[in-house]
């Protein structure tokens, strides 16, 4: 953030925090393509567009195209077998014109992890940026296999889209490790490399010594960022819950419909003229639940996840913020230690002074 | 003239557009008393008053106006007479009619307790939701009774119409109280009947039949009810974090408020569906109760075929006894043949006057089986018509009930539309 300055309010920029002055802003991008052709959002105002059918839309579309140098998919989720353990693997497929890069196409088979360990790398090397979160590792209480279908296509679809950000990003797609992860066929002897656990560990604890130190003042814009950070967070947590809420309910109203319609179904076994309609009546039930079932099951696979993303968005964001704050204070503690410690060499040296005998 | 009334009965009906259906329906058919007044239930009022333990209660009581018809016609704006009826003089009501024409299907009365009551719904008889639908179902019950080519032309009723005092001890003295069958006599004479008329046997399933389905089927709709409600009220806390988050967004903020506002409208619109839905309830629970007059129009038939078969039985065994007497000859085993194998043959006086008491309640007894078979035969007629009106009349009333319950939800899911295409707008400015 060299001498750029971020505005007050930037709840419309908020992607735009972490812009070198001469770079584009990547946020203006709307949208890009996944393997599949589909428009897949890249920002708050994108999820817009996703509903869109504009032509103007088409257009910036294929501008787009033409600038990408490096397109990234994963796709392909197989199970791969070990002595030790089961595990998902996927194809990372990257497409590239960088000159960086040896070749123009790569195909690699990465693991769950791999992802985490890239994702750690680029925060370490990155502080000051904004890295896009991973989906989550998989959680007991949720009380979905580990290996059921919906979970895995899921995940893809977000380590997809996390690798796309990460490829659109400025700085952080020209990052090495990056660079890395999408060429070398075996990943093991990378991993082992780099500062690693006892770095992470300092951090954590310079963290925790800082804020029970607190900060002697925060500029303005950084309060304001962190209020909004903290809001926008609550806000987007609150929705998340709510549409599984509503999910939740949704279910049960279709448990329930699924009893009804049959009531019907049963009473026209016993009549003559009014059979029909009865019937009539069943069928329309029946029609009913499956829309709702269908329309609740978009809710959990596209507005869940994407809701999710951003709740993940939010705390990868906190997360920088709390690094700012970190750095300040370690800033501030090194100023004080700079000006005590001049402040005793003064006072050494006037004593100094006092006691040496007159020339 | 029965144009004019027709025209009129609509004009002036009660709010429920249901009644006004039903009523153009009733004067088609050409019905007496109907054609003669119009009536409705107008009002419904809290009073206090000392009930039959003479303890304080609060009870509800119903207004009941009346016009003639011709004035109705005519143009002429008379104000109605009225008189208040609460619900057992209602039930008395019934419960006279069901005695005094056990071959008719009788008109069921409004619920007693809410029944089939979802979280939402309250099943406190003083609720003013649920006043509000009895007095609905108190002026349905009216009007059928009254629109009924045999029930309408009742003393009973007229009087229950237009007289508010006295009415209670005028149909007391009716003495159909004694007339009532007692439950034992009308058990027993349905395990130990032999020859009933199959139609009858075959109603009888049909009630059973139309009563569990129908209560299946309110059942399951009031627990489907209960969980569109939980389903359609969650969305109100989109309404608050949109609302909320609002506030500190800038682009989106403008948008985000609006959307909010229809997620509110969405939330609160299921009240107004569901009470619309309890309508279309209470039509199913009208034939639900309907399933019992019915079943009471057969049990009777039973009663009577039963009791023809009890005095034919009893015809032939004296008849018999006659014959024993006659002749001498013990076919059967008798207390008195065994007297008389002990104690000797009694004295041919004794058995002259025997013979003659036999002869008498022979007599007697031959009457009673014509009585009893014309009561049965009859009985059988005037049901068989009444059962058969009773089929029209549920078929077409229920094919309506369906089609309207369509149309709301057509409604529904419209309303449902406009709110969700309202928010993708805001959401699409934002």
């Amino acid at each position: 953030m060299s001498g750029h300055t971020v505005p007050a309010d930037f709840s419309g920029h908020m992607l735009d925090l972490d812009e070198d002055e001469d770079l584009e802003v990547f946020s203006k991008k709307t949208s890009t393509l996944d393997g599949d052709g589909n428009l897949v959002p890249n920002s708050p105002s994108s999820l817009v567009n996703q509903y869109r059918l504009d032509e103007e839309e088409e257009e910036e579309e294929e501008q787009h195209a033409n600038t990408i140098d490096l397109f990234i998919t994963v796709d392909n989720p197989e199970s791969h077998v070990t002595a030790i353990e089961t595990f998902i693997m996927y194809r990372v497929l990257t497409k590239t014109t960088r000159s960086e890069f040896d070749c123009s196409e790569y195909e690699v088979r990465r693991r769950y992890q791999d992802f985490l360990w890239l994702r750690s790398r680029l925060e370490e090397n990155h502080p000051t940026l904004i890295v896009h979160p991973l989906p989550e590792k998989f959680v007991m209480k949720s009380m979905v296999e580990r290996f059921n279908d919906d979970f895995i296509e899921t995940r893809r679809n977000a380590l997809d889209r996390f690798l796309k950000k990460i490829s659109e990003h400025p700085v952080l797609s020209f990052s090495e490790h990056l660079q890395v992860f999408l060429t070398e066929p075996e990943l093991t002897s990378y991993k082992k490399q780099g500062p690693g656990f006892l770095s992470r560990m300092g951090d954590t604890v310079r963290g925790l010594a800082n804020s029970v130190r607190g900060l002697k003042s925060r500029p303005d814009e950084f309060t304001h960022m962190q209020e909004y950070v903290e809001d926008f967070s609550n806000k987007i947590c609150s929705l998340d819950k709510v549409t599984q809420r509503i999910i939740r309910e949704q279910k049960e109203y279709l448990d329930e419909l699924k009893q009804y319609g049959p009531t019907y179904t049963q009473w026209a076994g016993s009549e003559g003229d009014l059979a029909e309609p009865l019937k009539g009546v069943a069928s329309c039930v029946e029609h009913c639940g499956k829309e709702t079932e269908e329309q609740t099951q978009h809710l959990s696979e596209v507005l869940v996840p994407v809701l999710h993303e951003y709740v993940l968005c939010a705390e990868t964001l906190r997360g920088v913020m709390r690094r700012r704050d970190n750095l300040q204070a370690e800033f501030e503690a090194k100023n004080e230690a700079l000006v005590s410690r001049k402040t005793d060499q003064e006072s050494t040296l006037t004593l100094m002074s006092l006691y040496s005998p007159s020339a | 003239m029965a144009e004019d009334g027709e025209e009129e009965l609509v004009a002036t009906d009660d709010d429920s557009e249901k009644q006004g259906r039903l009523n153009h329906a009733i004067v088609d058919q050409g019905c007496t008393l109907l054609r003669r007044m119009e009536i409705c239930v107008a009002e419904a009022e809290k009073r206090n008053g000392k009930n039959a333990v003479n303890m304080q209660e609060m009870f509800t009581v119903y207004l009941i106006e009346t016009r003639p018809m011709d004035a109705v016609a005519e143009g002429r704006n008379l104000s109605p007479d009225s008189l208040w009826r609460r619900y057992s003089e209602f039930e008395l009501l019934r419960s006279y009619l069901v005695v005094t024409y056990p071959y008719i299907v009788v008109p069921p009365l409004p619920e007693k307790r809410a029944e089939f009551v979802w979280h939402k719904l309250s099943a406190d008889n003083m609720d003013p939701d649920f006043v509000e639908r009895r007095r609905v179902g108190l002026e349905n019950f009216l009007l059928r009774v009254a629109c009924h080519p045999v029930l309408s032309n009742d003393k009973i009723l007229y009087h229950f119409l237009t007289e508010e005092r006295g009415w209670k001890e005028v149909v007391y003295e009716t003495g159909f109280q004694a007339k009532a069958e007692s439950r034992l006599k009308a058990l027993s004479a349905t395990f130990r009947v032999r020859n009933t008329d199959k139609r009858f046997v075959d109603m009888k399933h049909y009630s059973d039949e139309l009563q569990s389905h129908t209560s299946q089927l309110l059942r399951a709709r009031a627990r489907v009810a209960d969980r569109l409600y939980g389903v359609y009220k969650v969305h109100g806390n989109y309404g608050r974090v949109f609302s909320e988050w609002s506030a500190i967004e800038r682009e989106m903020g403008d948008g985000l408020q609006s959307a909010g506002h229809h997620m509110d409208a969405f939330a609160a619109s299921i009240d107004d569906i569901l009470e619309e839905e309890e309508h279309y309830a209470d039509q199913l629970k009208e034939y639900l109760f309907y399933a019992e007059a019915l079943r009471a129009v057969c049990r009777k038939h039973e009663l009577t075929q039963f009791e023809l078969e009890m005095a034919s039985q009893d015809l032939i065994s004296k008849k018999q006894q006659r014959e024993e007497l006659a002749t001498g000859i013990v076919r059967t085993f008798s207390f008195k043949g065994m007297t008389n194998k002990l104690f000797g043959q009694e004295a041919p006086e004794q058995r002259e006057a025997r013979l003659k008491l036999l002869e008498e309640m022979i007599a007697e007894g031959e009457e009673t089986v014509k009585e009893k078979t014309v009561e049965c035969e009859e009985h059988v007629e005037r049901a068989w018509v009444d059962m058969q009106r009773f089929e029209e009349q549920k078929d077409k009333d229920l094919r309506e009930a369906l089609i309207n319950y369509a149309v709301m939800q057509i409604s529904m899911c419209k309303k449902g539309i406009q709110v969700w295409g309202n928010a993708k707008d805001c959401f699409l400015k934002m």
